[in-house]
């Protein structure tokens, strides 16, 4: 079991993190650091990827909002991709479909960035 | 292996993990697969994953926990009961999590509020000396054709 996490600049002053696996206790600190190295550098504007993310629990979710609490200080927005119905529930039942922008492509993700 | 469940004795797989985080997928894929053996739904099943990570999480986030974490699946007929246990040394029952707002987002008691939301019964006690002992229930509603 692992995460595997690309990041790659796209355009409009924002980066693509595109994650790969499962994330959970073991692997999300490895996504909170990429997510934490590119606001350390100033990026403010993030799409996440989780088109190819299996499995999210809490841990994972805690990384997703530490990253949005994060960018929003500096005026940026973190929007998701994610197609998954499993984990777009996860996000409706813990009411994080209201403070994440939750799309089914990366284009939507990116056209919606604040 | 995909037989409908006839016995109605219930049966039990028990499982001993380190408390530690590389070993809680361990405990969920145990689960799903109890889970399945009783039919549970694809829904059903990801549901009593994500609640026994969630547990074993929580006893791995919290300090003072054992070394070991015990996960009993309880097999019944349409019913799955599950307990995880630790031997560590707690204060305090797991803090509710809620539905949140940004401002007040926060990861603290969320996965109780994930267990107690995909699950259809939940308990447990904190021991001061004895650690957790949580104990969740969920039943077949969905099976597949």
């Amino acid at each position: 079991m692992d995460i595997k996490v690309n990041v790659r600049e796209a355009p409009g002053d924002c980066y693509v993190v595109e994650l790969n696996g499962e994330i959970d206790v073991y692997t999300s600190p490895k996504v909170k650091d990429a997510i934490g190295t590119l606001i350390d550098r100033g990026v403010y504007h993030l799409v996440i990827n989780l088109e190819k993310v299996r499995y999210i629990d809490s841990t994972g979710l805690g990384v997703l909002i530490g990253g949005l609490k994060r960018v929003r200080e500096h005026g940026g927005s973190v929007n998701l991709v994610c197609t998954n119905l499993q984990i777009k529930k996860i996000f409706d039942i813990t009411g994080l479909v209201k403070i994440f922008g939750i799309f089914d492509s990366e284009d939507a993700a990116m056209k919606a960035l604040v | 292996m995909n037989q409908a469940v006839e016995q109605t004795a219930p049966e039990f797989v028990e499982l001993r993990i380190p408390a530690r985080a590389q070993w809680v997928a361990l405990a969920r894929l145990a689960a799903a697969v109890v889970a399945n053996h009783l039919h549970f739904s694809i829904e059903e099943i990801e549901d009593v994953k994500l609640a026994v990570a969630e547990a074993c999480a929580a006893v791995i986030q919290h300090d003072g926990h054992g070394e070991f974490i015990s996960l009993t699946c309880e097999a019944l007929p349409d019913v799955l009961r599950v307990r995880v246990r630790d031997s560590g040394r707690h204060s305090a029952a797991p803090a509710e999590g809620r539905r949140m707002n940004f401002d007040e987002a926060r990861v603290a008691g969320l996965g109780i509020f994930l267990i107690r939301t995909l699950m259809d019964e939940v308990s447990y006690d904190v021991h001061p000396q004895h650690g957790t002992d949580l104990v969740m229930v969920k039943r077949v509603t969905g099976r597949p054709e």
